[in-house]
């Protein structure tokens, strides 16, 4: 016990509290030992830490080979053979694009990033002009990837690795977004015809795996259209991921469409606005800033879901690297190249999940209810 | 203002214009317009389908199911040799579809429950390590991570070097061999024992309710829990033991005997199991969290034991969250598993929409039958949620 | 737990706090409490928010934990032990500001609850109890509905015969009425006047300073996490002796 000064009502001071209960001693105690199961826990989690890190670090780099040209390179080392990815990093993120050209691949990337920008961080600089660019974005990059005018054509059978991943991720979240709005609210129409064709689409959609609308557009597209007509195979996967994705996007806009409440659609009609125009102006605005992390988890979902195209005969990343294991100069490496491709998502995929949580706070700074 | 303001200035609407504003017409017209376009797409792609499908001289129809199929499949839960047709394929690949997600089904929910709680315990440490299994398993696609798992089975040693527990449990890159259980004429004695111990079961915990309503005292928590376990037990007894078993043998290649299951079934199945647990961790610490603080201590401050709290108060409000995004999962865990085609696992979508498929090139037929058995058990688990949501709701104004 | 008689002018406290410390984190929240209510005896807590008022009471039923002090409750001094922490839980109730009612059960058996699994009583005795704490109320009308299906001045009398029910010696009030809309003030209010009427101690943080005049046999004020003043009622209103306490009934009063 310290000092028991007495202090006039009101003028005691703020003290610091005692070491016991609050700094690391008491951390330690509270959160790792405070009782015998804790402790349990804490001695086996510990264990489990000792017994795994270890290996792995020196696995994954104390013992690994950063470079060589074929499986003999690494056959005395006992860590990972990280060469197999140096050496075929081209394929890894270009397919096979030919090496002369991959720097419009290069260039598509930056301008992905510059196009992508004003939508995500709405205060930056110059956002305007952004937008602008972002609107011609597609065709500018449709251009440079696939050539025509002025550049030399590179057939999408060419495209591949991580360059391809992204065209049929970035195309399929854009396309998405609006396809799911306009399913969610025919699916709410109070025009039945319009009702059911989008529910009756959005539940059958929901009900079967990617992996049959994938057969589809490769088996049965075919058979649909006029004799003659071919659609180009990474067309037919944009289609199928696309609508696939639209479904169940469709279902979280929906959600936050629910969460409003009836007034504002009151308030919306009482201004003489029209059906469109409330929802541009007043319902979607909120609908949308509401399910935030469904929508976001839904793009995540589209990204991973990428890795399916390959049953079309895409060489997408994971593709690529599945084709890179079964390689004769680097047979039985497996492990070190899915590894790295699971890097390579995981970055993206964990990227868009933080981005929605700042997202998701930042926007509540205006919301927060008084209390 | 002066007196009489003047009317709001709009035209009067005549003759047909007039209909063409009333927006019941505009509904009804709409409605016209989009049923017209929507039948001449179908006219239009059911046409084209024709003219392709005499082109390239595929039959139409149902009968192919009565054709051999002329291919065999690595793994079947029931007999099916190359002459059988392709309706069995479709049988067969159903079964192993079902399969599959009747093994993972239980496991993930054990590991997403388990997993859930531990995010929830007060440990510093094993909440980070749980929160870094979940990060890593949602990032990263399934059919990668069911590669991985594949990656390191493929890791374990051939066949002639296969580890062994004992000489029952073989594991080695091909297959996991269990001994087969081969059952003698007494287990029906065990069955019935057993569905009689569970109603028994049954039957004593109501009467153990209402004895404690009577009285107040607590019940026996060992009676149920023992009944279950000692009849069937003393069953299995009393027959001496009616099975025995069937131990895979080593052969010159390969084993013979026991339960095989093949390398792809259990690197499919570790990939569900360990992918779908995560979300189901997910949801299960969301659940729980969404049950308000303050029930927690009302709980407590009316002198109930935290373990009482969480029997009772909190767990049911918890439960009523967490079971409708829980079967959604198990519904995409069914649907995860036509990743089996990448790995070589017989699946309806491998079998039947692959190999089926290739030989007689209905694909019409073929994969609407395939998206029908999708769309039934989804449709089945759908109705399930619905009907537990109505049962479950809570009262309200 | 030692046997303590209930009638008014029993030497030993109710509930004794000498020296109380407690800070959330780095935050000093209460800071030197002293203060001793007699059995039966009624106090009432005010002050601005955030002067710890509710953290006070949320102590003495180990809601909340205090790192410097001793509080002894009927006798038992709270310390980290479970068997401890439980029997004084028994003998406190307290009522919440948002009620928490258990929305899975029926109003009845929000109340009956306690007297089942930590009683041991049976049902039908339970049952009876219960009826009588809800007639008690007002409201044996509503014993089989659900929270959900009650308005709030319903809901918090529910909550204070559940309270009632397990038949405690020390009541806690914190804020009930300030979820409440206007008109349902009252009705509460009914209730917590009745029950000081029948002897009950009683501890409540609120704003309702008419029913403080009406009830209280001590006025407590606290800020910053102190006890500024204490006296009884006619004092506290007419001569506050603090500046802070001028200032905070001025604010309060007058508006």
């Amino acid at each position: 016990m310290s000092e028991t000064q007495n202090y006039a009502p009101g003028q005691h001071p703020d003290l610091a509290p005692p070491v016991m209960a609050v700094g690391p001693v008491a951390w330690v105690r509270r959160n790792l030992f405070s009782n015998w199961i804790n402790t349990a826990l804490t001695i086996l989690s510990a264990a489990l830490l000792f017994w795994m890190i270890p290996p792995l670090l020196s696995w994954f780099v104390l013992d690994a080979v950063f470079t060589g040209e074929n499986r003999q390179a690494c056959a005395e080392a006992s860590g990972a053979c990280w060469a197999v990815v140096t050496s075929r990093w081209e394929q890894l993120f270009y397919g096979l694009y030919p090496s002369t050209e991959t720097w419009r691949i290069n260039i598509a990337f930056v301008g992905l990033l510059l196009a992508v920008t004003p939508w995500l961080a709405p205060q930056i600089a110059f956002r305007r002009q952004l937008v602008w660019f972002s609107l011609a974005y597609p065709f500018l990059a449709f251009w440079l990837l696939a050539g025509g005018v002025g550049l030399p054509t590179v057939h999408t059978g060419q495209w591949g690795g991580f360059t391809l991943t992204l065209v049929v991720g970035v195309t399929g979240i854009v396309a998405s977004l609006p396809i799911g709005i306009l399913l969610a609210l025919g699916r709410r129409s109070s025009l039945p015809v319009i009702s059911m064709l989008c529910t009756g689409f959005i539940e059958i959609v929901r009900g079967v795996p990617l992996i049959m609308f994938l057969f589809m557009a490769s088996n049965m597209l075919n058979l649909f259209l006029p004799q003659g007509v071919q659609f180009d195979l990474l067309m037919r996967a944009l289609i199928a991921v696309t609508l696939f994705s639209s479904a169940y996007m469709a279902e979280v806009v929906r959600g936050g469409l629910q969460a409003i409440p009836k007034g504002q659609f009151e308030a919306a009609q009482a201004m003489g606005l029209t059906y469109w125009q409330s929802m541009r102006f007043i319902i979607l605005p909120q609908a949308l800033r509401t399910v935030i992390p469904g929508i976001v988890n839904s793009f995540i979902a589209l990204f991973k879901d990428t890795s399916l195209v390959a049953i079309i005969g895409l060489f997408d990343l994971l593709n690529m690297a599945k084709a890179i294991v079964t390689d004769a100069d680097w047979q039985g490496l497996s492990i070190e190249v899915y590894v790295f491709a699971g890097i390579v998502y995981w970055i993206v995929c964990f990227s868009m999940s933080r981005y929605s949580l700042w997202l998701e706070s930042s926007l509540s700074g205006g919301h927060k209810e008084a209390n | 203002m002066s007196g009489a303001s003047k009317p709001i200035a709009v035209e009067a609407p005549k003759g047909l214009a007039a209909r063409l504003r009333d927006p019941r017409v505009r509904g009804v017209l709409f409605q016209i317009l989009a049923a017209a376009a929507f039948a001449a797409l179908i006219w239009f792609v059911a046409n084209n389908a024709v003219a392709n499908l005499q082109a390239l001289g595929v039959s139409t129809g149902f009968d192919f199911l009565n054709q051999p199929a002329g291919f065999d499949i690595s793994f079947s839960l029931i007999p099916f040799e190359p002459t059988d047709t392709h309706l069995r394929v479709f049988w067969v690949g159903m079964l192993n579809t079902i399969f599959v997600a009747a093994l993972g089904i239980p496991a993930a929910l054990i590991l997403g429950l388990t997993m859930g709680i531990l995010r929830l315990s007060p440990n510093w440490l094993v909440t980070r390590l749980v929160g870094t299994y979940v990060e890593m398993v949602r990032n990263v696609p399934l059919l990668l991570q069911i590669f991985f798992w594949q990656a390191v089975i493929w890791t374990l040693p051939p066949v002639r070097n296969s580890i062994a527990f004992g000489d029952a449990i073989f594991l080695n890159k091909r297959a996991l061999y269990l001994p087969k259980p081969l059952f003698e004429s007494g287990m029906w004695f065990v069955i019935v024992a057993a569905a009689a111990a569970l109603v028994l079961a049954i039957i004593l915990s109501k009467r153990q309710r209402a004895q404690r309503d009577a009285t107040g005292a607590v019940p026996n928590r060992w009676v149920v829990p023992g009944i279950i376990i000692l009849i069937p037990a003393a069953a299995i007894l009393l027959t001496g033991v009616p099975w025995s078993w069937e131990l895979p043998e080593a052969g010159r290649f390969n084993f013979s005997g026991g339960i095989q299951i093949p390398d792809t079934l259990v690197a499919l199945w570790l990939g569900l199991v360990v992918y779908t647990g995560a979300f189901i961790a997910e949801i299960v610490r969301a659940g729980i969290q969404s049950v308000s603080k303050g029930q927690q201590e009302a709980a407590l401050a009316i002198g109930l034991t935290p373990r009482q709290t969480m029997n009772l108060i909190i767990l049911p409000q918890a439960v009523r969250v967490i079971i409708p995004p829980t079967t959604s999962q198990f519904l995409n865990l069914t649907k995860n598993s036509s990743l089996a085609v990448f790995i070589g696992y017989p699946d309806i979508v491998a079998v039947f929409a692959g190999t089926s498929l290739n030989q007689t090139g209905q694909a019409i037929e073929i994969i609407g039958l395939s998206m029908a058995f999708y769309l039934v058990v989804s449709l089945t688990i759908s109705f399930f949620m619905n009907w537990y949501n109505r049962a479950t709701a809570l009262v309200e104004r | 737990m030692t046997d303590q008689s209930r009638t008014q002018g029993n030497q030993t406290a109710a509930i004794a706090m000498t020296g109380v410390h407690k800070w959330f984190g780095q935050f000093h929240v209460l800071k030197d409490i002293n203060l001793e209510v007699a059995p039966g005896e009624r106090i009432v807590i005010c002050g601005p928010s955030g002067s710890g008022k509710s953290t006070l009471i949320r102590c003495i039923n180990r809601l909340e934990t205090h790192q410097r002090g001793k509080i002894v409750v009927e006798g038992v001094e709270l310390a980290e032990d479970v068997k401890r922490i439980n029997a004084i839980r028994r003998e406190v109730g307290m009522v919440f500001q948002h009620f928490n009612l258990f929305p899975h059960l029926t109003v009845l058996e929000n109340c009956t609850l306690a007297l089942k699994r930590v009683r041991r009583l049976p049902k039908a005795e339970a049952d009876k109890i219960g009826m009588e704490y809800l007639e008690r109320v007002q409201i044996p009308e509503q014993a089989q509905k659900f929270p959900g299906q009650l308005s709030g001045g319903q809901q918090q009398r529910v909550a204070i015969a559940r309270a009632l029910a397990v038949n405690p010696r020390i009541m806690l009030f914190d804020e009930p009425t300030s979820a409440l809309d206007p008109e349902m003030i009252a009705e509460v209010l009914e209730v917590m006047v009745d029950l000081a009427k029948s002897g009950m101690t009683m501890l409540v943080v609120t704003h309702e300073m008419g029913f403080a005049k009406q009830v209280a046999d001590r006025m407590v004020f606290m800020d910053g996490g102190e006890i500024i003043e204490v006296a009884p009622p006619s004092e506290f209103f007419e001569n506050p002796k603090s500046d802070r306490t001028k200032l905070f009934l001025s604010q309060i009063l007058d508006h």
